[in-house]
């Protein structure tokens, strides 16, 4: 006997041809170091599209405030939504309460912004960085307290250098030199050199956010545009 | 077997395709503003349908857009753009949109049709003259956004980009109008010769501090001979 299902009774199909694909992969890599009262944000700022170079100057690194800097990679189309969704949310704060939102108050605003979106994710990974801390993200909003991190097209590359060269994990000497602002700097900007040269997606230029307790300054470099 | 309907049938009007289409748009900073082009041609997929189509459209006194893709798409948009200008005119509080705010307005729209799975299918070019200097961004289907001192959308971003970012990076400034114009002529023949759904009629945009100017439609010259004396 024939029952009827109301529960699935409209038919199902898949579209012989894929249609309109909401996502593209920007390419681009940025990474960020917490030292114990100091915090290096870094990234690349070449945009990309398969083969094609969007730009070679379109920042993935934001000031969002006197005291974090938020760095994407992903989508940039994405990340950029994220950054506008949060820096809106950033002013509302600073004018309710009357002083600038803390760290770990932002932390958990990205968290939440970024699974407000679980079933139609924002497709980027996010780095918070803060005077002697560092948040990173999963693209549903799944974070946690890190001393480095990598993200991004060259992370596989910089992430196992980061963990030796500032946890000093996996060695074989006993040297272990104490990071300190200028270490962190040139680890970074080595990493970006190294990174620029085996993967195709990272380059053009290289922005750095040095956050400290006094403030936040910025430092730039050139990287190879091949 | 049952067949089961839904019970409210009604078609599905989002995850498009193109229909009627435009292609490259080309654009450059040089020494006194901004400078776009894009051919006249409307395709229908490989028909040439309409060939007097304007692709480059003035937005106030200080933006040009360019649009390459679904014309009808850029039709709609031209309608929204044209009614943000009329609500920002009955303000009347002295400010005008320019050029920057052309771009973050599409941005946002392009942006959220994108999140809806039911975008506006059409890389834009946005060009003007804003406080003193350049600008030029490029808007997308997906919401992807960038500014450069060099664009091209489409066939251009591989034909054209090229010897774009030879001539201009590193010297937006310096860059005379006459430069400009020759760029973009060799940009605008290698994309006649190379890209099989253009056409040999385009329109120059530029964009300074004294306004907008979009010239009439005209053609350049080509080079076919070298095809007389072959054997195949």
């Amino acid at each position: 006997m024939n029952s009827v299902d109301f529960y699935n009774e409209t038919l199902t199909s898949v579209p012989t041809e894929r249609g309109f694909y909401p996502y593209e992969a920007n390419g681009g890599t940025s990474l960020a170091i917490a030292g114990e009262d100091f915090c290096v944000v870094a990234s690349d700022t070449r945009q990309s599209n398969g083969y094609l170079i969007n730009a070679r100057y379109a920042p993935k690194a934001f000031k969002m405030s006197e005291k974090a800097v938020l760095a994407n990679s992903g989508f940039a189309a994405d990340g950029n939504a994220l950054v506008r969704r949060l820096t809106q949310r950033i002013q509302w704060y600073k004018h309710s309460h009357e002083k600038e939102m803390s760290t770990t108050a932002l932390a958990q605003l990205v968290s939440n912004t970024l699974y407000s979106k679980r079933f139609f994710p924002f497709n980027t990974q996010v780095l918070l960085g803060g005077a002697g801390v560092v948040f990173s993200f999963d693209p549903v909003g799944s974070y946690g307290l890190e001393v480095c991190r990598a993200n991004g097209t060259a992370s596989a590359l910089i992430q196992p250098f980061l963990d030796n060269q500032v946890e000093h994990k996996n060695v074989q000497f006993d040297d272990k030199p104490r990071m300190t602002l200028d270490r962190a700097i040139c680890l970074a900007k080595d990493a970006f050199t190294s990174a620029t040269e085996r993967d195709m997606y990272t380059g053009d230029h290289l922005e750095i956010f040095i956050i400290k307790q006094d403030g936040i300054t910025i430092e730039s470099y050139p990287l190879k545009k091949d | 077997m049952d067949h089961h309907f839904p019970l409210n049938e009604s078609p599905i009007t989002r995850t498009q395709r193109p229909v009627v289409t435009g292609t490259s748009v080309i654009a450059l900073k040089y020494r006194d503003g901004v400078m776009l082009a894009a051919d006249n041609l409307a395709s229908y997929g490989s028909l040439a349908r309409f060939k007097d189509v304007e692709r480059l459209y003035a937005v106030g006194d200080f933006t040009v857009i360019g649009a390459s893709g679904d014309i009808s798409d850029f039709q709609y948009t031209k309608h929204l753009l044209d009614a943000e200008m009329v609500k920002e005119y009955y303000i009347n509080d002295g400010h005008v949109l320019g050029a920057p705010h052309i771009y973050e307005y599409l941005s946002r729209v392009m942006y959220h049709r994108r999140s809806q799975i039911d975008p506006l299918w059409n890389s834009y070019v946005v060009g003007g003259y804003h406080n003193g200097e350049g600008f030029l961004g490029y808007v997308d289907l997906l919401g992807t956004t960038y500014k450069s001192s060099s664009i091209a959308t489409g066939f251009g971003a591989y034909l054209a980009q090229p010897i774009l970012r030879k001539i201009v990076e590193g010297h937006e400034n310096t860059l005379s109008e006459e430069e400009a114009i020759d760029t973009v002529e060799r940009c605008m023949r290698v994309l006649f010769y190379r890209d099989a759904r253009s056409i040999n009629k385009f329109q120059r945009a530029k964009i300074t501090a004294q306004g907008v100017e979009i010239t009439q439609p005209y053609s350049l010259e080509t080079e076919w001979s070298f095809g007389d004396n072959r054997i195949n």
